[in-house]
C-alpha cells in the first residue's frame, strides 16, 4: 500500500493517570480514526494504555542531527545548571 | 422422578443447547479470523483481526466452560470445542463462510458484530447470572468490533471503485446468511420464556438500522432480502465447516487431552 494512501503516524500512550504520554512506536493508517484503532490494536494489547495520542509523523518538526553540536554541546560545560553543583549547608538538612 | 425434576432436567438440557450454540458461533468465527494471522493486508490489520479473534475465543471459552457445567457430564471446554462431530456443531452458517477477500471478511464481521452488539447488551439483563456476566464482558469487546468494522465498511465502500465493487459483491454474497440470525426455534423460545435468552427476532429492526446507517455513509446499500440459508442450529452446515474442523480439531484428535 502506498505511503500516500497509508501515511505514517507516531503513537503516544499514557499508561496511567498522572503519567505523561510516552512515545510507543509508529503505525500506518489511512486517517486519524483508523490510526487510533491501529494504535490501540498494536500497542495496547497487554493493558498498557489509558489514553492514546496519534500524530502524523510528517507533522513532527525534528532537530537536524547536523546541528547536534550547536544545539546541545554548549550545555555540557554548564555544570552549575545541575543541582548537584551546589553544596547544601548542613543547617538546611535534607532537601 | 417427579414432574418438577423432569422439567428441571429439560430446562437444563435446553440451557446447555442454548449456551453451546452460542459458544460454537464464537469458536468457528474466531477460527476463521485466525486464518488471517500473518496474511492480512497490513501488520496493523493483522493484529486487529487477531485481537477480534482472541476476544471471540475468550467468549467461546467462557461459554463452553459454562455449557459443560450445565450439562454436568464432566465435559470441559476443550472436549466440547474439539471432540464433537460436524453435525453436532450448531453455529450460524455465516460464521463458517470463507474469509474471501478483505471485503468479505469485513462484511461478515460487520454483520455479526452489529447483531452481537445488540444481543449481548440485552443478555446483560438475563435471569441467568452466568450469561449476564459473560454478556457484560463481551459487550465491551463487541462494541469495538462493530466500531472497527464499521470504519472499514465506510472506507471501503466510499473508497476506490474497486473497493466499492468488492464491497457490493461481499454484501450480495453474505446477505443470504443473515436471516438465520433472527430465527427463533424451540430452544430459543424456551430460553426466552424463562427470561434467560434474548429474543433474536426482536433484534432485526435494530440490526437493520445499525447496518443501514453505516452502509449509507459508505455509499452502499443493503441487498434486498431474498432466499435465506438456514440449518446451522440443527447441524446442517455448508461444505466449509468440515474443513474448518479438520484443522481446528487436529491436535486434540491426534493427542487427546493435550494441554499447553
Amino acid at each position: 500500500m502506498s505511503e500516500a494512501a497509508m501515511p505514517l503516524w507516531e503513537v503516544f500512550i499514557r499508561a496511567r493517570n498522572g503519567l505523561s504520554h510516552k512515545h510507543a512506536g509508529s503505525i500506518h493508517a489511512a486517517d486519524a480514526e483508523m490510526a487510533l484503532h491501529a494504535a490501540r490494536d498494536v500497542y495496547t494489547r497487554r493493558g498498557e494504555g489509558q489514553s492514546i495520542w496519534v500524530v502524523r509523523s510528517s507533522d513532527i518538526v525534528a532537530s537536524d542531527p547536523v546541528d547536534k553540536d550547536m544545539m546541545f554541546e554548549p550545555t555540557a560545560s554548564k555544570i552549575y545548571r545541575h543541582p548537584t553543583f551546589y553544596e547544601i549547608p548542613d543547617d538546611v538538612g535534607n532537601m | 422422578m417427579s414432574g418438577t425434576c423432569e422439567s428441571i432436567m429439560t430446562s437444563n438440557q435446553t440451557l446447555f443447547s442454548y449456551v453451546l450454540r452460542l459458544a460454537d458461533d464464537h469458536l468457528i468465527l474466531s477460527q476463521r479470523l485466525g486464518e488471517w494471522c500473518g496474511e492480512a493486508p497490513t501488520l496493523e490489520e493483522d493484529l486487529a483481526l487477531a485481537n477480534i479473534a482472541l476476544d471471540l475465543i475468550g467468549q467461546a471459552r467462557a461459554l463452553y466452560a459454562y455449557a459443560g457445567q450445565v450439562e454436568g457430564r464432566g465435559r470441559d471446554e476443550d472436549q466440547l470445542a474439539f471432540m464433537r462431530y460436524e453435525r453436532d456443531y450448531q453455529n450460524l452458517l455465516i460464521t463458517e463462510q470463507p474469509n474471501g477477500d478483505f471485503a468479505h471478511t469485513i462484511v461478515r464481521q460487520f454483520f455479526i458484530s452489529a447483531y452481537m452488539d445488540s444481543f449481548w447488551r440485552r443478555m446483560e439483563s438475563s435471569k441467568d447470572e452466568m450469561l449476564a456476566a459473560i454478556a457484560a464482558k463481551a459487550s465491551k469487546e463487541v462494541t469495538y468490533h462493530l466500531r472497527h468494522t464499521s470504519e472499514w465498511v465506510i472506507r471501503l465502500g466510499d473508497g476506490t471503485r474497486e473497493s466499492h465493487e468488492r464491497m457490493v459483491e461481499a454484501l450480495d454474497d453474505l446477505m443470504m446468511f443473515t436471516g438465520e440470525l433472527f430465527e427463533i426455534d424451540a430452544v430459543a423460545q424456551e430460553m426466552l420464556q424463562s427470561g434467560v435468552g434474548v429474543d433474536a427476532s426482536d433484534l432485526k429492526a435494530e440490526w437493520q438500522h445499525t447496518v443501514q446507517t453505516i452502509l449509507q455513509e459508505a455509499t452502499l446499500e443493503l441487498p434486498k432480502a431474498g432466499h435465506m440459508q438456514t440449518g446451522g442450529r440443527t447441524g446442517r452446515h455448508s461444505e466449509h465447516l468440515g474443513h474448518i474442523l479438520s484443522e481446528l480439531q487436529y491436535m486434540q484428535r491426534s493427542f487427546p487431552g493435550l494441554t499447553w
